[in-house]
C-alpha cells in the first residue's frame, strides 16, 4: 500500500495462468496478423463474437462478467481480488472497460497514416477528489520492448491536471514502458500520467483494461483488523543511515521528474494521502505537515 | 533558400538555466525528424544553459506565479518552462 501511495502503481508479474490467457485471446479471436485487413473490421469482429460484455457504468464489479468467462477468472484471481479490495473495497464498481489493440507499423503503411505514440495524459477529466479510482491493466500477451507498451511515469498519480493539457511534455526523466511477460496484472491509481507507445514489432499488442470506483471510504481496507499504526518521528537531515528501511522510504521517494521546489510538496501530498489510507488523521512523515500545521495564532 | 524554426521545450528542476532537465519536447519544422512523446529517455541535454551553448536561443520563460491562498499545497503541472528556438535555412 506504501508503494501504492507513493509511486501510484503497482505490477503482479505472469500471474494469470496460461490457459487463462490463451482463452482470453481466443475468446477475441486473436491471430495471425497476416489474417487481419483492417483495424476497424478487427474490433468490429472481437464485439460481434467474444464474451466480453457492454457492461452499464455503475455495474457492481461482482456481476460485471459471465460466470467462468477469462475475464470472471482474472477477477477472482486471488491477488487480483485482494489487491482490488485493498485499494477500492468488495463492492467496487465498474467505471467502464475497454479493449485497446495497438498494431504494428504495417497497418499504418497500408492506411496512409503516421504511426505516432500516443500524448501522456491523466484519464477522463479534472479530478480534486481525495477519493481515487483504479485502472487495472491485463496484458494477455508477451509485450516486448520494441511493442512500446503503456509508458507511464510512476509518481504522477496526486498531480491535478487537466486530461490532455499534459501532452506537451513528450519525454519525462524517469519515465517508464511496460515490458512484460503473458498474464501479468498492472494496477494505477486513476491519476497516474501515461500513454501508449507505438508498436514498431510485427505483431498486435493488447492491454485490456477496467476502471474501478470504490463505493466505500478507502480507509483500512486493506487492513481489516484496523492494526495499522503509524512510525514514531525519526531524525531529519542528521539522520542514521544504518537504519533498516521502513515504510516512510517508500513514501517520501522522491521520483526523477519532480522539481526541487514542488518536490516537497508532493511528498506532503503522498502523507495527506496515506492519513486517508490508514485513517491516522495526524500522522506524519518526517515533519512535513506537523511543521506547518504548527499555527499559534 | 527557406527558413523555418525548429523548436525546444525544456522543463528545468528549478528556474535557473542552470537546473538540470527533467521533461522536454521538439518539434523540427525542417521536417528532417519527426519527434514523439516516449521517443527517448535521456535528455538532449543535461541543463538549460547547456543548450544556450549549443545554439538555442530562448525565447520564452515561464513566470513565478504565487500559489493561490488556500491552494498551496495543490500540485499540477511542471513549472519551469522554457522554450528554445533554431532557425535553419534550406530547400525545404
Amino acid at each position: 500500500m506504501a508503494e501504492f501511495a507513493s509511486s501510484g502503481c503497482l505490477f503482479f508479474d505472469e500471474l494469470i495462468d496460461e490457459q487463462t490467457n490463451k482463452e482470453f485471446l481466443d475468446d477475441i479471436g486473436h491471430t495471425n496478423i497476416d489474417e487481419v485487413d483492417s483495424v476497424q473490421d478487427f474490433y468490429k469482429n472481437i464485439k460481434a463474437t467474444s464474451s466480453i460484455p457492454r457492461i452499464p457504468a455503475g455495474t457492481p464489479l461482482k456481476e460485471a462478467f459471465p460466470k467462468n468467462s477469462p475475464l470472471d477468472k482474472i477477477f477472482k484471481n486471488e491477488v487480483v481480488e485482494g489487491a482490488i479490495t485493498s485499494l477500492v473495497g468488495s463492492k467496487t464498481i465498474v467505471d467502464h472497460q475497454f479493449l485497446h489493440i495497438t498494431f504494428p507499423t504495417k497497418y499504418f503503411n497500408q492506411a496512409n497514416q503516421r504511426q505516432m505514440s500516443q500524448a501522456n495524459h491523466q484519464d477522463s477529466t479534472i479530478d480534486p477528489r481525495s477519493t481515487f479510482d483504479v485502472q487495472l491493466f491485463y496484458f494477455p500477451t508477451e509485450v516486448t520492448k520494441e511493442m512500446g507498451g503503456t509508458r507511464y511515469h510512476p509518481g504522477t498519480h496526486l498531480r491535478i491536471v487537466n486530461e490532455n493539457a499534459i501532452a506537451k511534455y513528450q519525454n519525462i526523466l524517469g519515465q517508464k514502458s511496460i515490458v512484460c511477460k503473458p498474464g501479468t496484472i498492472g494496477i494505477f491509481h486513476s491519476g497516474l500520467w501515461h500513454g501508449a507507445g507505438v508498436n514498431f514489432s510485427e505483431n498486435i499488442r493488447y492491454m485490456f483494461k477496467v476502471r474501478l470506483q470504490p463505493t466505500e471510504k478507502q480507509e483500512l481496507l486493506w487492513d481489516p483488523e484496523k492494526k495499522y499504526q503509524p512510525l514514531p518521528n525519526r531524525a531529519l537531515f542528521w539522520t542514521d543511515e544504518t537504519k533498516d528501511q521502513t515504510i516512510n522510504d517508500i513514501l517520501m521517494r522522491s521520483y526523477p521528474w519532480q522539481e526541487a521546489d514542488t518536490n516537497r510538496l508532493d511528498k506532503i501530498n503522498v502523507v495527506k494521502f496515506w492519513r486517508l489510507l490508514t485513517g491516522h488523521k495526524k500522522m506524519d512523515v518526517d515533519y512535513w505537515l506537523t511543521r506547518i500545521e504548527n499555527e499559534l495564532y | 533558400m527557406a527558413k523555418r524554426q525548429k523548436v525546444l521545450v525544456l522543463y528545468l528542476k528549478f528556474p535557473s538555466l542552470e537546473a538540470e532537465v527533467i521533461s522536454w519536447a521538439t518539434f523540427d519544422g525542417t521536417g528532417k525528424k519527426l519527434h514523439m512523446t516516449g521517443d527517448t529517455d535521456t535528455p538532449p541535454y543535461p541543463t538549460g544553459l547547456d543548450a544556450l551553448l549549443d545554439g538555442w536561443r530562448l525565447f520564452q520563460a515561464s513566470q513565478a506565479i504565487p500559489e493561490h491562498p488556500g491552494e498551496e499545497f495543490r500540485t499540477s503541472y511542471l513549472k519551469h518552462e522554457f522554450f528554445f528556438e533554431k532557425l535553419e535555412e534550406g530547400d525545404f
